[in-house]
């Protein structure tokens, strides 16, 4: 038995090894950034949401963008608390500001660039993610390729940014850097008793692919409180297409 | 050295200036005219005004009953010094030291400037037709002191030029108003009979002190030359420019690199001693077959940093074609702004603000290569009408002045323009049953009740929208609305936004 856990001892430790390798510090409790996304962070390794990373978010219709966006402004929350300022860059920008207060996010530390071209999105975002002063860089382009990507996560490493690709309507899904990708969709609010009227936000989240972590589907409500886990234990019936994702 | 001394009197200084600007003016008397408690006062006037009696400090209906069609133009606060310090600094050619004399008069200290335009005599008549030429009615004088020169320009009939030591006996026959007194001061020498100047003049000083006071007696001497008067002198703003010629043409890039960081840093080594930054600098590019390039940069914030700098330069560079090469380099700052002294930070906070440098740093590259128009923030606006609901902000350090409203939920996707759609509803102030966008038909599961909301009726006239969020069968959410009350024939409903 003595000799299991060595073993199991063994491999614990060379895959935290090979997570530093991969440049995943291990944090310790207090300095931890917690980003209030409650049960899906132990999907992640050392159960810690990665900021200085870039997270992908699939969307195939605007539908989807808005439940994305809604998402991503619940995560921004928490990365903009203490007065930080996030760039959102995109090409056809719909996003409107006094939306985003639903989520407590101050709208005018929120600077918008509208780009020309997917390319000079992702020139921007480049530019803007080697910005420290940011606490994060949202930019919605089509079409991410592996080189582009890697070029982002370098800008990265220098500054611990945190960045968003909300990709609408992407047309490949090719293989990239991106250290997690999503998917978000709106789930049909509930108020309690039956009452009439709409709900709280309520996503279907899918965490269709992470590094070194476990790709999961959760559902989630918006309260004023934050993210609620409507339901702790993920649903079987997603548990099949997640599979697929994960390899796709 | 002896000093010498020209005044030089604008007579219609402000009159004058307006003729340039509005030569149609020239035949017309016209006067300037401010509002001076309640009362309109003419503050200028033009010597065909004045040839039909209309003085300064006069009240605009008197004047208009002497010339009924009389034009008037408004008065400039501060006009007259403006104009003052410009005719001043082009004058520093004559002389370094030149000196405002409000309201109407330049000082000019020539002492040894004269003799390099051939004498005194040739030298007032340069500046005096040159500036005549122009189109300024002015009288100059020369004399040993400020007061003597100011009083023969002014007052003077016989002769401008006053020889050194002869300012004494020049002043002898003019009225007391030639010293520079006070009106109170004035008004009493004129009670008592002293009509010019040699009335008074051999009176014992102890004498005059008692009765005119102090400040008479420093005019008096300051004109006679036993009292030193000190002048202000225009300081002219050098232009923030520096130059650097080539010994050889330059064709290559790391040449005109090289360049432009010499200039920055010489420029910027002068502006840090001064406590300004840049906000727009020119680069201007000599090329050998005589053709000028130049390229320019702007930044959100003054700069000395002259990496940051550089690196806005460095995104045109390409722009630059030497060609055979080029031969001179300059770089010019025309806007600079005072900077704040920075501190430094005795604890890093770990948030980040729109205040942070980086962030300025990074905003400036965008906008020089994307354009600043493409670079937006939204403060909150007190409307409710949702397309104004928000206003640009026109600066980083711009503040919200109003918080966002939180108790209206708000879509977090608007569309830039709203999209009609078909609707059926059962009952008239009811959300719609069911909807179709785009070709897809969308059953309406769960609704809010109706917000209304109006057009600000005093900017224009339209239709209120009646909004309701509503949610279909797979939970999307949308914000829809209808223009207008629901009437049977037809209710426009049109869908505008997208919730979380």
């Amino acid at each position: 038995m003595g000799q299991l856990n060595t073993k199991k001892d063994i491999i614990n430790k060379l895959q935290q090894d090979i997570m530093l390798l991969q440049g995943y510090k291990s944090v310790s409790g207090c300095t931890a950034k917690k980003v209030g996304l409650g049960v899906i962070e132990s999907a992640f390794p050392n159960a810690v949401f990665p900021t200085g990373a870039i997270h992908e978010f699939l969307n195939t219709e605007p539908e989807n963008a808005a439940a994305g966006s809604g998402f991503i402004a619940g995560i921004l929350k928490t990365l903009m608390l203490q007065g930080g300022v996030c760039l959102w860059i995109g090409t056809s920008r719909q996003l409107f500001p006094p939306g985003l207060t639903a989520f407590n996010v101050a709208a005018e530390r929120v600077i918008f660039i509208d780009a020309k071209e997917e390319k000079q999105v992702l020139w921007v975002m480049e530019q803007a993610l080697k910005c420290e002063g940011l606490a994060a860089v949202i930019a919605e382009v089509r079409e991410v390729n592996i080189i582009q990507s890697r070029r982002l996560q370098l800008a990265i490493e220098g500054s611990g940014v945190t960045g968003f690709l909300l990709r609408n309507d992407p047309r490949k899904l090719g293989a990239n850097t991106c250290v997690a990708r999503w998917k978000i969709s709106s789930l049909p609010s509930a108020l309690e008793d039956g009452l009439p009227g709409v709900g709280s936000p309520r996503w279907r989240v899918d965490l269709l692919r992470v590094r070194n972590g476990n790709p999961n589907s959760w559902k989630l409500e918006w309260t004023a409180a934050g993210f609620v886990a409507v339901d702790d234990k993920p649903e079987i019936e997603f548990a099949e297409p997640l599979i697929i994702g994960q390899h796709a | 050295m002896n000093k010498r001394f020209l005044s030089l009197w604008f007579r219609h200084l402000l009159t004058d200036r307006i003729v340039l600007k509005r030569p149609e003016l020239k035949d017309v008397p016209f006067v300037i005219a401010a509002s001076i408690c309640n009362r309109i006062v003419i503050t200028a006037t033009n010597s065909l005004a004045e040839s039909h009696g209309i003085y300064r400090e006069m009240a605009l209906a008197d004047a208009r009953a002497i010339v009924p069609d009389l034009e008037v133009i408004e008065h400039i606060q501060d006009n007259d010094e403006k104009l003052l310090t410009a005719l001043g600094e082009w004058c520093i050619r004559y002389s370094p030291q030149v000196a405002v004399n409000l309201p109407d008069s330049l000082v000019l200290d020539i002492s040894g400037c004269a003799h390099l335009w051939g004498g005194e005599r040739k030298y007032l008549k340069e500046i005096v037709n040159r500036l005549i030429s122009k189109g300024y009615d002015v009288r100059g004088a020369i004399a040993d002191t400020v007061g003597a020169a100011w009083a023969v320009a002014h007052f003077g009939k016989i002769k401008p030029i006053i020889e050194a030591g002869g300012q004494e006996s020049a002043l002898l026959s003019l009225h007391p108003v030639a010293l520079r007194l006070d009106s109170a001061i004035l008004e009493r020498l004129q009670k008592l009979g002293f009509y010019s100047v040699r009335n008074f003049i051999s009176i014992s000083r102890s004498a005059l002190r008692r009765r005119f006071g102090k400040d008479f007696l420093l005019r008096l001497d300051q004109a006679l030359g036993n009292e030193e008067e000190p002048l202000e002198l225009i300081q002219p703003i050098e232009p923030y420019a520096e130059r650097l010629p080539s010994l050889e043409p330059i064709n290559t890039r790391t040449g005109i690199e090289i360049a432009i960081k010499k200039l920055l840093k010489n420029l910027c080594k002068r502006l840090v001693s001064e406590g300004k930054g840049i906000r727009i600098a020119v680069l201007k590019c000599y090329r050998v077959d005589g053709k000028v390039i130049q390229i320019s940069i702007g930044c959100n914030r003054p700069s000395t940093h002259v990496g940051h700098l550089f690196k806005l330069f460095e995104l045109k560079i390409e722009l630059i074609k030497p060609q055979l090469g080029i031969e001179l380099f300059t770089l010019e700052a025309p806007k600079v702004e005072d900077t704040s002294m920075e501190q430094e930070l005795l604890w890093l906070s770990e948030g980040c603000g729109l205040e942070d440098a980086s962030l300025g740093v990074l905003l400036d590259t965008l906008a020089n290569k994307i354009g600043a128009d493409k670079i937006h923030r939204y403060l909150p606006e007190e409307r409710y009408w949702p397309e104004q609901s928000i206003k640009l902000a026109s600066s980083l350090g711009d503040k919200p002045q109003t918080s966002w409203c939180k108790n209206k939920l708000r879509p977090s996707l608007l569309l830039p323009k709203p999209e009609r759609i078909e609707v059926s509803s059962l009952l008239p102030d009811n959300p719609p049953m069911l909807f179709v966008y785009k070709g897809v038909r969308h059953v309406v599961k769960k609704a809010d009740d109706a917000e209304r909301i109006e057009r600000s009726w005093w900017e224009d006239k339209g239709l209120h929208r009646d909004y309701y969020v509503i949610e279909d069968e797979e939970g999307r959410r949308y914000w829809i609305f209808r223009s207008g009350h629901y009437t049977d024939e037809q209710s426009d409903w049109y869908l505008h936004g997208f919730f979380a």
